[in-house]
């Protein structure tokens, strides 16, 4: 066999075969409770809000809550295990969304562990799915151990999901380093729960910071958003809540998901007369 | 005036904490990346200096080594060492013979794979001919920088 340098080194399968169709895209963190099944969730309705045909995958065997976050808890009959060892054809797993009817989730078991299913199962899955979809979202959970290997398996791109803090960037390096040593970097950055004003108190890390320590590309800053949570405790994702600031930028990271050209938003507040003209005068 | 605005604005850039956390979490990335902790690095500074000082007069304190690095696949352990020597031929006036201190440049990168070599060789084609792990950092003729304003 010739082994072209730039694929995968023998001993692992090449994991991806690419096949028209749908684009898969995994959202991960290293750490937990970082956003990543919010991130999920929003940027499915997002792109579904585009016309777009997308399927979400929840791999977080044994707590998932993509389903609940996407207010579809009450709907699931059969799970990503259920498709793998073979109880239900995959379409029977495909919960349909009540508003949008191209939008669907395949909901993770809650009583397996993550063993339950394999990174080449993951493959096989998406690529079934590939020819009647535009984007496969798979939500992956916390840990760098085998659900995340499940989670990257069939990715296309990756994107990183990752808060302004120590502990999360210290994870998010860990995740890149490891999505490169899969071949399937070098992923695109999430800045989530970005709070503005300590950001300006130099309290927060920016964007430029967390980008400059982590030499990776952003592909969109959420800024920290009060309705993040009641659109959670309704199940009704924050995209859809058309004045949240939140729901802006995960918008606007679907098109450029999708391909368009949209500038990162400015995250300033106009804060009060009185910080707008200090401002001025300072050049900030 | 615009410290005072900078006030106003609630603005501390420099004594804020997220410049803190930049430099603590460069430091650590740094050392997880090539998985050589802190104490491990200590390890092999001591050594590197119990090697030169059989050759060359090294105080230990003012030894450093660092890892550095251009981007995540690019790693440097970058060494400076100054060591102090002396020449006592120069002047033959002078009695007391002059103290040079001269610095030593170690730069060590981890052997790479055929597949990253043609990235890592970019800016290493002029100095390095060999693959091999160690090199001076800009060829032989500077392995010893003198800065004893003699010359």
């Amino acid at each position: 066999m010739t082994q072209n340098p730039n694929s995968a080194p023998t001993g692992r399968p090449n994991p991806v075969r690419r096949i028209a169709g749908a684009k898969v895209i995994t959202v991960t963190s290293g750490k937990g409770g970082v956003g990543k099944t919010t991130t999920t969730a929003n940027l499915g309705i997002a792109l579904a809000r585009l016309d777009k045909k997308v399927v979400l995958i929840d791999t977080d065997i044994g707590l998932r809550n993509l389903d609940v976050v996407m207010g579809l808890e009450n709907r699931i009959v059969y799970d990503l295990v259920d498709v793998v060892e073979g109880r239900c054809k995959l379409r029977q797993a495909m919960i349909k969304h009540k508003q949008f009817p191209e939008l669907y989730l395949i909901p993770a078991a809650q009583t397996r562990d993550k063993t339950a299913v394999s990174p080449a199962d993951m493959v096989q899955i998406c690529n079934a799915l590939r020819p009647e979809f535009d984007f496969i979202l798979i939500d992956s959970p916390a840990g760098i151990e085998r659900g995340f290997r499940n989670a990257i398996a069939p990715a296309d791109e990756v994107l990183i999901v990752t808060n302004p803090e120590v502990s999360a960037v210290r994870d998010a390096d860990r995740i890149i380093g490891l999505i490169e040593a899969e071949n399937k970097g070098p992923g695109r950055l999430i800045l989530n729960r970005v709070k503005m004003d300590m950001v300006r108190r130099g309290e927060m890390l920016s964007a430029a910071d967390v980008t400059d320590i982590l030499a990776i590309t952003i592909i969109g800053i959420v800024p920290e958003d009060e309705n993040v949570i009641p659109a959670s405790n309704n199940g009704i994702p924050v995209t859809l809540n058309e004045s949240s600031r939140a729901g802006v930028a995960f918008r606007n990271i679907a098109r450029r998901l999708n391909g368009e050209n949209v500038p990162l938003m400015p995250l300033e507040n106009s804060g009060n007369i009185l910080q707008r003209i200090a401002r001025i005068f300072s050049g900030g | 005036m615009a410290g005072f605005f900078d006030r106003m604005l609630g603005r501390s850039k420099d004594s804020g904490s997220a410049n803190k956390a930049k430099d603590r979490l460069q430091f650590v990335l740094v050392h997880d990346r090539v998985n050589i902790p802190p104490e491990r690095l200590q390890m092999m500074k001591d050594e590197i200096v119990a090697v030169i000082s059989k050759y060359v007069s090294v105080t230990s304190d003012e030894v450093e080594i660092a890892l550095a690095q251009h981007d995540r696949k690019q790693n440097r352990l970058i060494a400076e060492v100054p060591f102090a020597s002396l020449i006592d031929t120069l002047d033959p006036d002078e009695d007391v013979p002059y103290p040079i201190t001269s610095t030593l440049f170690i730069e060590l990168q981890p052997e790479t794979s055929a597949e990253e070599l043609p990235q890592l060789n970019e800016p290493l084609s002029s100095e390095e001919t060999r693959p091999t792990r160690s090199q001076a950092k800009s060829g032989e003729d500077s392995v010893l920088e003198t800065n004893n304003g003699l010359t």
